[in-house]
Order: C-alpha cells, then structure tokens, then sequence
C-alpha cells in the first residue's frame, strides 16, 4: 500500500519535474533576445562569457558583490545542497561512482549546513525590513519546504537511522519498475513526501531561476555588437 | 500644469544611508500623460483605450513571445533581497516600491495571474494581482520613477535587469494609450522634424554658422561646423543638446576643434540631426528601429566612411550596442543580409562603426596627433561622472572597461588636476545622475532632485575635500540634469563640463596659414 502509493507519487513527480522544465526551457530557448542586454562590461569572447557564467553559478559573484550576508547564507545552503545531493547519489546507484563515494565523509554534515543556511536566509525575511516588504507567502513556504526536508534529512543522519538498505532496493527498485517494500518510517515518508512536493513545484516556481540563470541576456551575452550583426528572426523581417 | 509639489532636497552625510521604509512617499509622482497627438504620431492609440484590458494582456503575450527576457525575468526572481538597496531613486525617496524588486513586482504581480499557473490558481500565495484600472496609474507613476540605468542588474545573481521590466510595462502602456507627454513628444518631434527639439533644417545651419563665427574669433581659424556635406569621411551624430545647450555646446565646439586639427574631413546632417533615440526609454522596438534608421539613410545619402557618436550616454548605448541590429549600422552582417549590406560595404572596415567621439580624441591623442597645453585647464580640478547607459550598456575602445579607461585617458591627457570620486559610486556600479531613461522633465522635478542624492554626496565629498569645481561628463542628459540639481545640493551650476570642452580647452592651434 505504502510502496504502492510512494511509487505511483515518484512517477508523477519525476514526470511533472522533467517535463515541466523541459517545456519552461524549450520557450526560453525559443524566445529570442532581441537586442544585444549584456550588463557592461562583458567578456568579449565566448570563453569569456563562459568564465563569467561559471563564476556566476559557482561562485554567485554578483551576490557576493552586492551583500555579503545574502551571499554566505545563499552560498552555504547551495555548495551543501550540492554536496548533499551528490552523497544521495549512493541511494540510486548499485555500486556508487567516485564522486559519490568522495563526498560521503563530510556530505553527512552537508545536512547540517544546508539546514544552517535556509535558517540564515529565513531570518532575514523577518529581520531585514525591506526584504520582509518583498517576501510573499510562497518565499516563506519555499524555505520552510526545504528547511523540512533538510532537517528530516539529518534526523535519519543523526538521530534516528532509517533502514537505509531498504530504502536503496526501494529506489534502484523503482527506477527499473521492480517495487521493493519502502520503509514505514515516519521520518522517511515526512522527507520522502516534502521531496515530492519540492519536485511537482519546481517547474511552476521560482525555482526556474536554476536553470534560468543559463539563459539570462544579461549575462549570456557577449560584447561583440559592432563586429557582429544580431537580429531577431521576427526583427529580420521588418526588413523585407 | 505642472503640479506644485513642495519637498526637502535630502541631506548628505559621510556615508550613504539606506533609508527606512516611507511607505507611499512617492504615490503622487506621476509625469504628465501623452495628448492624442503625440501618441497617434508614434502609432499608438490616442487615449486609452475602452478595452485596456484585453488589450495589456495581449500585449504581454506579445512580448512574452518576442522576448525572452520579459518572462525569464518575471519567473526567475527569488526575492532574495540584492537588488534592494541598489536603485538611486530607493536611496534618495525611500519608498519600498522605488527598490527594483518591487518595482518589477507592479508587473511580474500581473504576469503571475494571467499566464503562470501558481498565479491562476493561488494568487494569494504568490502575489498575483488582477490587471486593474488603478494598476495602469501605479505603472504610469513607478515605472517612470526607474531611470532604466541597469545599476540593480550589476548585483543580480540572474542578472535581472529592471531596465527591461521598465521598458517593457511602458510599451504596454503606450500600446494601451496611457503614454508619457515628455518622451513620446519629443519621438514625435525627431521623427518630424529631424532631431528632438523640432530645431528646423535652416535654423540648425543658421546656428552652426554662428558657432563658426564664435571659433573664428576665439582661435583665428576658419574652424568649420559642415552640414550636409557630401563625400566627407565623418558623419558625426550628436545629441541636439549640443547645438543649444549649457554646457553642452562646448563640447560640440571642443569637437569641431578636434577635427580641425586632426584634419579629417566631418560632417552632421539636418535629417539626422539627434544622437538621442528615446525610442529606447519607451521600450518600443518599432520606433526605436525608425529613430536609429535615420540615421542609416543619413550615413547612405552623404558617403561617409565613418560614423561618429557626440557625448551622449544613452544615444551610446543605442549606438554601440542596438544600431548594427536595428538599422545595420555596424560591422559583420552576413553576406545574404542584404539590408545591412548596403551600409556595412560602404563603411571602412578600419574603424568601429560607430565611433565614440571619445575614442577618436584619444586614439588621436595616442599618435601624439593633437598639441595639447595642459596648463590651459590649470584653473581647473576635474572629477568625472560615470554616465550610467555608457558605463552599464557599452563598451570602447575594443577593449573589456575601455567605457572606464578612455574618457579617463582623454580627461588626464589634457587636466592637470584629476580627482576621482567613492570609487563604490564609480564605473559599473556608478549611480545614475536622476534625469536618465526618459525622466528629464519638469514635472518630474521632486523624482529627478531626490534621486540626484546617491551622486551628489560622492560629489560633495572631493568638492569639500580635494577642491574640485569641475565635474566632466559625456551625457547629455547627465550635464542638463547635473545643471538643475547641483544647486539644491549647494553646488554651482557651471561646474558641469563637456569633456570635449576640456579638450578644446587644451588644444594649441599654431596660425600658421
């Protein structure tokens, strides 16, 4: 009943995720930049552009340059979400590949850091008065979402272990259509059902901005305007 | 009538203070609205229309199809704060909806409702707003209170850029018939009569032959201002400012100098007789494109090998980066681009077309080509004012910061004394002067005053400091802003100065003929 229901609800949540992303990247891709945005000044070349970018999803560089307590919490929550997701890598995979088995040690307490740094970005929508001004209810909701799966997610880290060797056949189970029990533990299924939600949101929120950010004008684009004619297919026909 | 708005300059102090939260401290700022005729010239319906409604849905899925950064933009936000305290008009008003995300907000509130699903659905939880008639006042009111400098994009971790959101809630605006008097008048006029302030083909050659009069007497020297002179090798473009204004008249003689000395055959046009294209402030891709056009007819009519951009920040950045897109004027069109073709065969491949006149001044000055006494600005201690649309939207010099270096350069090539100001109020994070984007218009006095702030107290700091009384910039509308506020703040007026009135200053003419 419990595996039953867990799998149909992955299913559709993987469904909704990747095929809701996909449909939001497919009109980004589709829609052109019609002028040449990219905030000044640019690199001049596409490695450049590149570099930029890279510094801009690794590093949050404008972030960093505009407020630092923004950047610390943003920067924390992200680098251990990343570690964190890469250690769960081991729940999917038969015999884990390297990267997965490097981050174990220190992805457990990934956890902990994620959790530390939602809680710093959370303060500052109560705290900060002007981005308390800014904040709508689902900027709350999003961080108290992730917030629950960060801490479910220590707790079986830390506090009350799961059958985690049940959970893995359940998972590697799932991804070849062969249902293997799932663990009736409350903690899980709280982590499991908040992960589900997180994944059904994700297309239709602000949680684009991560594929997004590869497609910004601003930041995408290259300073080469005089040596390079750019024009927008539906812009190229006002001149015929 | 202007309404008569009493208000306090804000004060300066040592460090720039973010404000607390004066919630509606800028509801009643709204400029005038458009009269039927200044719509109806740029194709825009008179007033607005019984449908409005329909019609701004329409136009949003419109630019949502032809633009990709309207609706990236408007999804992407996360609401973390960045941009927050980063937008002169929020420093100097302290009203919340002046920070840029909550100006985008006015329109992504919109958006969210009538074309995203969590909007539809659960408005509440996401801040999604029907399209109301009094949402149509409060854009014409916020969305004309952004200056469109892109300041806040600098610190966007997505680069998110309130500039586009602005421009493009005015072109719904317009498509609606709820435009702006001051912007869409002058469109009017420039595609008209030729340049923005209606000055006519015989009264601008009337003008310029009194400028050759005013030459000949101060240097002995036919230096000369050609109009319409076909086979020469410069078309220069410049800002109608220039051909009236304080101070920026000097800054066209300062060229016409240059050009003499360097001896390069220049002309202007009376068709195209304006650098300015506010085709850019009102977001409409169609006008913009007629603007810059005229251009391009001018450059084929009269052959020219070069076409030369006046001081002019924002005509700049229409020029470097949108004139080889809008209108072909511009280098590398493919070969099949027959439009752009036409223009591009005729311009020399040499030089970057266009040309800044910064750049030409200062690759002269590195061939040692013009003689220059420093001394002559001895008088002067000199600081420059980055111009947001110059610093944020272009380049010079092919090179990555040249926008920084060159006018700097030509500024120390010529001036002893060179001060800088805060270098955080300084190059890509400089702050707009608060007349930028469209807004220089009396009746924006209390907008354009208090958004001045964040410059003015950088500014104030070296001219109690380090003694400067010369501020140098290479905007129109920043030196015709910079001549209206200064006073507020205590300073002089007149120490606005073209750069190339610094450089004509300096430039030592041997009458050898």
């Amino acid at each position: 009943m419990l595996t039953g229901l867990f799998a149909i609800l992955f299913y559709v949540a993987t469904v909704i995720l990747v095929v809701g992303v996909a449909k939001r990247i497919a009109a980004y891709w589709r829609t052109p930049a019609p002028l040449k945005i990219p905030t000044m000044p640019a690199p001049r070349t596409q490695g450049g552009m590149l570099y930029r970018m890279g510094r801009e999803v690794v590093l949050f560089e404008s972030l960093f340059r505009s407020n630092k307590w923004i950047w610390i919490f943003g920067w924390v929550f992200h680098m251990a979400l990343f570690l964190v997701l890469l250690r769960h890598g081991r729940y999917f995979q038969e015999s884990p590949w390297f990267l997965t088995e490097i981050v174990q040690p220190f992805g457990k307490y990934g956890g902990i850091a994620m959790v530390a740094g939602l809680g710093g970005l959370w303060a500052r929508r109560f705290l900060v008065e002007r981005i308390r001004y800014i904040s709508t209810p689902s900027d709350h909701l999003m961080l108290l979402l992730l917030i629950g799966i960060g801490m479910s997610g220590v707790m079986m880290t830390f506090v009350a272990h799961t059958d985690i060797v049940a959970l893995k056949h359940f998972m590697t189970g799932l991804m070849v259509f062969d249902w293997k029990p799932l663990p009736a533990d409350p903690v899980l299924i709280a982590h499991l059902s908040l992960v589900i939600i997180l994944m059904v949101v994700f297309p239709i929120s602000k949680l684009m901005h991560a594929p997004g950010i590869f497609f910004s004008p601003t930041r995408n684009q290259i300073d080469d305007s005089r040596e390079k004619r750019h024009i927008a297919p539906w812009a190229a026909e006002m001149e015929k | 009538m202007a309404k008569k708005v009493d208000f306090d300059t804000p004060a300066l102090s040592e460090y720039l203070q973010i404000p607390v939260l004066q919630e509606g401290s800028m509801a009643h700022s709204s400029p005038f609205v458009a009269k039927p005729d200044h719509q109806e010239a740029l194709n825009f319906p008179g007033e607005l229309v019984e449908n409005w409604h329909d019609q701004a849905i329409a136009k949003m899925e419109d630019l949502s199809k032809t633009s990709r950064s309207f609706s990236l933009f408007l999804d992407i936000c996360v609401h973390c704060g960045s941009c927050t305290d980063k937008c002169h008009y929020f420093l100097g008003t302290a009203d919340p909806k002046n920070m840029p995300v909550a100006r985008q907000e006015l329109l992504r509130s919109v958006y969210r409702r009538y074309f995203t699903f969590a909007g539809k659905y659960f408005p509440n939880l996401v801040g999604a707003k029907d399209l109301t008639r009094e949402t149509l006042d409060e854009w014409h009111s916020y969305f004309h209170q952004c200056s469109e400098c892109r300041r806040c994009s600098v610190f966007c971790p997505y680069g998110i850029d309130t500039a586009e959101i602005t421009m493009a809630a005015r072109d719904i605006l317009d498509a609606v018939g709820y435009g702006q008097k001051y912007d869409n008048e002058i469109l009017g006029k420039v595609l008209k009569i030729g340049n923005n302030l209606g000055l006519p083909g015989p009264a601008l050659k009337a003008t310029l032959e009194d400028l050759e009069e005013d030459l000949e007497d101060d240097t002995d020297l036919p230096i000369r201002m050609p109009l319409n002179e076909k086979g020469a090798d410069v078309l220069l473009i410049t800002p109608s400012a220039d051909f009236f204004a304080e101070p920026h008249i000097d800054g066209l003689l300062g060229y016409a100098k240059v050009f003499h000395q360097a001896g390069i055959s220049w002309t202007m046009s009376d068709y195209a007789s304006e650098g300015a294209n506010f085709g850019m402030f009102i977001g409409n891709y169609p006008t913009m494109k007629k603007v810059a056009e005229r251009i391009r007819t001018a450059a084929l009519e009269l052959g020219v090998k070069r076409v030369i951009v006046g001081e002019c920040g924002h005509a700049w950045r229409v020029a470097y980066s949108f004139w080889n897109t809008l209108a072909g004027t511009g280098h590398g069109a493919a070969a099949d681009d027959k439009y752009a073709q036409m223009l591009q065969k005729q311009l020399d491949p040499r030089y970057p077309a266009p040309q800044h006149i910064i750049e030409f001044t200062y690759d002269l000055l590195q061939r040692n080509a013009l003689k220059i006494d420093k001394s002559a600005n001895d008088h002067r201690t000199v600081t420059f004012h980055d111009s947001c649309n110059v610093a944020r939207g272009t380049g010079m010099g092919g090179i990555e910061r040249g926008q920084f270096i060159l006018p700097r350069e030509v500024i120390k090539a010529v001036v002893n004394n060179y001060v800088e100001m805060d270098s955080s109020t300084m190059f890509e994070e400089t702050y707009c002067c608060g007349g930028g984007g469209g807004l220089l218009t009396d009746d924006l006095m209390e907008l354009r005053v208090k958004g001045a702030m964040p410059r003015m107290n950088a500014l104030k700091k070296v001219f109690d400091d380090e003694g400067v009384d010369t501020l140098a910039a290479i905007c129109a509308i920043c030196k015709s802003q910079f001549s209206k506020v200064l006073p507020f703040y205590d300073m002089p007026m007149d120490m606005i100065t073209s750069v190339h009135q610094l450089v004509g200053d300096a430039l030592v003419f041997e009458n050898n003929d």
